[in-house]
């Protein structure tokens, strides 16, 4: 892509090399400390599959979640114009940099038993959020949507609206200009988002672990159960476990180059 | 046919204008940049709404303020070519031109057939699975061309459609469209800012500067008698205002002609930079029609060279390209015009 040939630059090389080995030499840690031999015994364990399934479902249910409610969120925020737009945008990517526990807490306070919605909504129908998978999900989707939110709201300013016009002088319908304008030129910052969004769900940890629980087989998740066997001093299942997400997260980045496309 | 009456306020600019155009026939609206043309374009296809006026296309009122009446851009028949052309980058040339069509529910087998048929017309043979990206600059416009006219309009809006490209391919397009144009059924309207254009394409020019109208005609109308310094510069004469009386013509801005045709009342005076001429030196024995000025600038047109001298009134002349050395033009200074009354050429405002 680059028609320059930066030129060659000792220093900057060095620096460069020592942040790329930055991040090489933990996944080394990883590879040399694995328990090879005990690997798949490890992996195909009853807690180790029931970790990994929880974690897949509920990430890609919360990934779910933010396309379907993220996205008029994306669109209002790039395209609306009403009052305090600015407010409701700092508010809902806040959990962003917010410490997950925080929103853990948070979401406590609001969402759990004791909470001024989770009350009334348990009384109401008896349905209670903490140590279930649900709770799960609403804790993940609580840190990972506003990824979703920042990057399709970005990919919609930064298109050529005129090009709507354009199909819309052409004789094309809202929904029509939408499914084959809008949605083709906005495909790499809603498969960005999309993908980013789903990553950040199966890492999530502080705010699942305050939120929802830590029940094997029932929030549980693949985060919770490496934290778990860390601490109680199965360190070799960690590292397997971990291995396990480390392989799942780079299928991932890859299949996103592709669809995505990018350099 | 089109009968507008368009009455918009946006914040830099209040346009009200109005005019017909027939079936067939290519109106050209030619005016400097933010004058409104572009605008007046938006708002026939319907992507501004109008704040008064009526737009009529086909005996179908497409806008009209006054009565709620405002028909949403797709449901109109009419095709606009942006000057930037707007090609869809994820679309091939084909499905491009086949988009319009799609649109309006013909399907995907027809839609291409006859896609394919237009840009075949204009010389896109061999194009239709590149995408906008790859193509030429000259080959976009044509694909811009063909998704226009593919939908058959009945008003077809031509935004500027040969500034993008440079010279060597503009003559050719320009050709194209000339060709394209005289085949067409539809309402016409090219806007433009090269009065060329407005010359080899529109059989009707309207003129409009600051939001109105300030002249329309044939093109041979308003070139030789140009009613506001902006057509005069296009055509590339001088262009005076004053009162008559007789053939004594009292400049507005000061100074005094004497023309060949009697006139009375406010007038408007044009004169051909090939009737002025130039000296360093008072003329001698001519007492009317000659007076001094400044060179302000000096620029080659072809085989001719124009000076133009700051005097009361400010005027430019004409000299062949050896006059430059001779009078030695580039030196700048005073120079003396003189002009022929039967250059002058006067007319009521």
């Amino acid at each position: 892509m680059d028609d320059q040939k930066q030129p060659f630059n000792p220093l900057l090389a060095l620096l460069a090399a020592l942040a790329a080995l930055f991040f090489v030499f933990p996944l080394i840690g990883l590879l040399t400390g694995a328990p090879w031999g005990r690997m798949t015994s490890v992996i195909t364990s009853k807690s180790s599959l029931d970790a990994l399934g929880l974690s897949i479902v509920a990430s890609l249910a919360s990934t779910v979640i933010a396309l379907l409610f993220g996205f008029p969120l994306a669109w209002l925020l790039a395209r609306g114009r009403f009052r305090g737009k600015g407010v409701v945008r700092g508010l809902t990517t806040l959990p962003m940099v917010l410490p997950p526990v925080v929103g853990g807490i948070a979401l406590l306070l609001a969402y759990g038993r004791r909470g001024f919605i989770g009350e009334p909504l348990d009384k109401a129908t008896g349905i209670s959020l903490p140590f279930t998978l649900a709770g799960v999900i609403v804790a993940e989707s609580f840190v990972a949507m506003p990824f979703f939110v920042i990057t399709v709201e970005s990919g919609l300013r930064s298109m050529n609206r005129r090009l709507e016009d354009a199909a819309r002088s052409l004789g094309a319908k809202r929904w029509t200009v939408f499914r084959r304008v809008t949605l083709p030129l906005i495909w790499p910052s809603l498969a960005a988002g999309t993908v980013l969004t789903w990553a950040r769900a199966l890492g999530e940890f502080g705010a699942t672990i305050t939120f929802a629980g830590n029940l094997p087989g029932v929030t549980q998740t693949m985060p919770l159960a490496i934290y778990i066997s860390q601490s109680s001093g199965r360190l070799d299942e960690a590292i397997a476990l971990s291995l396990v997400l480390v392989v799942v997260s780079l299928v991932v980045m890859i299949f996103r180059r592709r669809i995505a496309g990018g350099d | 046919m089109l009968d507008a009456d368009i009455q918009l306020r946006l914040s830099r600019l209040n346009l009200d204008t109005a005019f017909t155009v027939a079936s067939g026939e290519v109106l050209a609206l030619l005016g400097p940049n933010g004058s409104g043309k572009s605008t007046t374009l938006r708002a026939l296809v319907g992507l501004l709404p109008l704040a008064g006026g009526r737009i009529v296309l086909d005996g179908t009122v497409l806008d009209d303020p006054a009565q709620r009446v405002k028909i949403p851009p797709e449901q109109r028949p009419i095709s606009l070519m942006f000057q930037d052309y707007l090609l869809f980058p994820h679309l091939s040339a084909i499905e491009n031109v086949a988009f319009g069509l799609r649109a309006k529910g013909i399907d995907k087998k027809a839609a291409r057939d006859k896609a394919s048929e237009t840009m075949a017309r204009l010389g896109l043979d061999g194009l239709a699975e590149a995408k906008p990206g790859s193509m030429s600059g000259g080959q976009q416009q044509r694909v811009a061309m063909a998704r226009a006219l593919v939908t058959d309009p009945k008003l077809l809006l031509l935004d500027e459609p040969l500034a993008a490209l440079d010279v060597s391919t503009k003559t050719d397009v320009r050709r194209l469209l000339r060709e394209v144009l005289r085949e067409s059924v539809a309402a016409n309207v090219l806007v433009t800012h090269d009065l060329l254009d407005a010359v080899a394409l529109g059989d009707r020019m309207v003129v409009i500067e600051n939001g109105g109208i300030v002249q329309t005609g044939t093109p041979a109308e308003v070139t030789a008698r140009p009613r506001s310094r902006y057509v005069a510069d296009l055509v590339g004469v001088n262009l005076l205002r004053g009162t008559a009386r007789g053939t004594v013509l009292e400049l507005d801005g000061g100074g005094q002609l004497i023309g060949a045709e009697p006139a009375t009342g406010p007038v408007l005076v044009v004169i051909a930079p090939a009737g002025v001429s130039v000296s360093r030196q008072r003329p001698e024995g001519q007492e009317q029609n000659t007076w001094p000025g400044q060179i302000s600038a000096v620029d080659l047109m072809g085989d001719r060279v124009r000076v133009r001298m700051d005097g009361t009134p400010p005027i430019t002349g004409e000299v062949p390209p050896a006059a430059v050395d001779e009078l030695k033009l580039d030196h700048g200074g005073e120079l003396w015009a003189s002009v022929d009354p039967a250059a002058i050429t006067v007319y009521p405002p």
